[in-house]
């Protein structure tokens, strides 16, 4: 269809590369679920190190501190817009600029940074005092279930982040953001959010892992 | 229409005024670093625990973010009635609050980590965090091309502005910390007496 340049056509709710995103999320999902070969249960596999309440705990008093001390609520998502920003910065600095939500949010090395790159760091500690460090490339509950295909579980994952990310910059926030900080704050958004999260999750995760 | 030229000066050629000071950066890493060693001991850097939870066979996610919530709460909450601390409130946008909320909900069932646990999968030398974590950047510039087209059609479905639970319900702060934080306690007591992880 050939609908004139500049308007937009009166029935296109949703753009193009949206509803090409859908079609490929639900192909990817029946070719996963298609190739999937055991009944598989988590509580196979090690669980935590320390009480999931001493952690929790843990996480609450954190966030008492970040507030007082750095005026900010623990996040994550927005570390990854932020390397996606710096990126376009130096592939499209022009096109990059021009977008809204850099507008609304440009990208700036901050707290947040380096705030989500020290996650890396101290879940490295915390896996090599524990003596969990993993240094696999597949998780063995997914091996169980989808076999030991890389690019499988490549592509799984980038589309899974891909929309995940998305997600969360529509919503405003993710599991951190949202899920912890928002919730802690009693904000309506966020109490609806996480809701949301957890009812898309459990419904793709029961369709790849029981179905 | 847009003027390019006045977005790029606004970013400006000046490093100060993309990167915060020293002392704020050191706090970031200090806050960080306990953060990302919580989460993995808590034992949500784990692919099976974060897909066990969203599969209700392991509910160490909701012990973990329901305690720091209830935790969280009730010390944020007392820091601002003495006035201690600001609140840092996102908008409630019910439209992209949902719809955002669902999106990501199936893209963390596919890639079995969220944001924050990403890194922490990735610390702990769980390696496919990595194609995730190219995805969530890849995500984001999806967002941002789309995000003139977001801002004029459902960032303003159902757009209340900042709202609180208590504000919404009309009862005093105090008495709803105090209530829900009771009433969320509960509810871990009801998950540990029928859930054995």
């Amino acid at each position: 269809m050939n609908w004139p340049t500049n308007t937009r056509s009166p029935g296109q709710v949703i753009p193009k590369c949206v509803s090409y995103l859908i079609g490929t999320l639900a192909l990817l999902l029946i070719c996963a679920a298609a190739d999937a070969r055991t009944i598989v249960d988590a509580r196979d596999y090690a669980g935590y190190a320390w009480s999931p309440y001493l952690a929790g705990a843990g996480i609450g008093v954190l966030s008492w501190l970040t507030f007082y001390f750095s005026d900010k609520p623990i996040g994550a998502s927005s570390f990854y817009a932020l390397l996606a920003g710096f990126l376009g910065k130096l592939i499209a600095p022009r096109h990059t600029a021009s977008l809204v939500y850099f507008k609304d949010n440009p990208p700036r090395v901050g707290w947040q940074a380096v705030f989500v790159i020290s996650i890396i760091v101290g879940g490295a500690l915390a896996a090599v005092t524990g003596g969990e460090f993993t240094n696999e490339w597949l998780s063995p509950m997914w091996t169980e279930r989808f076999g030991d295909s890389m690019t499988l579980r490549a592509a799984v994952a980038f589309a899974g982040g891909l929309i995940m990310a998305f997600g969360a910059r529509l919503a405003g926030g993710c599991t951190s953001g949202h899920g912890i900080s928002g919730t802690l704050q009693l904000n309506l958004a966020s109490w609806i959010a996480v809701i949301c999260f957890f009812i898309g999750g459990i419904s793709v995760a029961m369709f790849l892992f029981k179905w | 229409m847009i003027d390019p030229g006045k977005a790029v000066k606004k970013w400006g050629k000046n490093p100060a005024q993309y990167v915060d000071a020293a002392p704020e950066l050191i706090a970031g890493a200090m806050f960080g670093l306990a953060f990302g060693f919580l989460l993995q001991k808590g034992g949500v850097g784990k692919f099976h625990v974060l897909i066990g939870q969203l599969l209700l066979q392991d509910f160490t996610v909701a012990k973990v973010m329901l305690t720091a919530i209830v935790v969280g709460m009730i010390g944020v909450f007392t820091l601002h009635h003495f006035a201690k601390v600001n609140l840092h409130i996102k908008p409630t946008q019910i439209g992209s609050n949902i719809i955002g909320g669902l999106l990501f909900g199936a893209g963390f069932a596919l890639m079995g980590y969220c944001p924050g646990t990403a890194a922490v999968a990735l610390g702990q030398g769980s390696w496919d965090a990595l194609f995730g974590m190219a995805g969530l950047i890849a995500g984001s510039w999806m967002f941002a091309e789309l995000s003139g087209w977001t801002k004029r059609t459902i960032e303003n479905w159902g757009d209340l502005g900042k709202v609180l639970l208590p504000d919404l319900l009309h009862v005093p702060r105090g008495v709803f910390v105090v209530g829900f934080a009771t009433a969320l306690t509960a509810l871990l007591v009801l998950l540990e007496r029928f859930n054995t992880r």
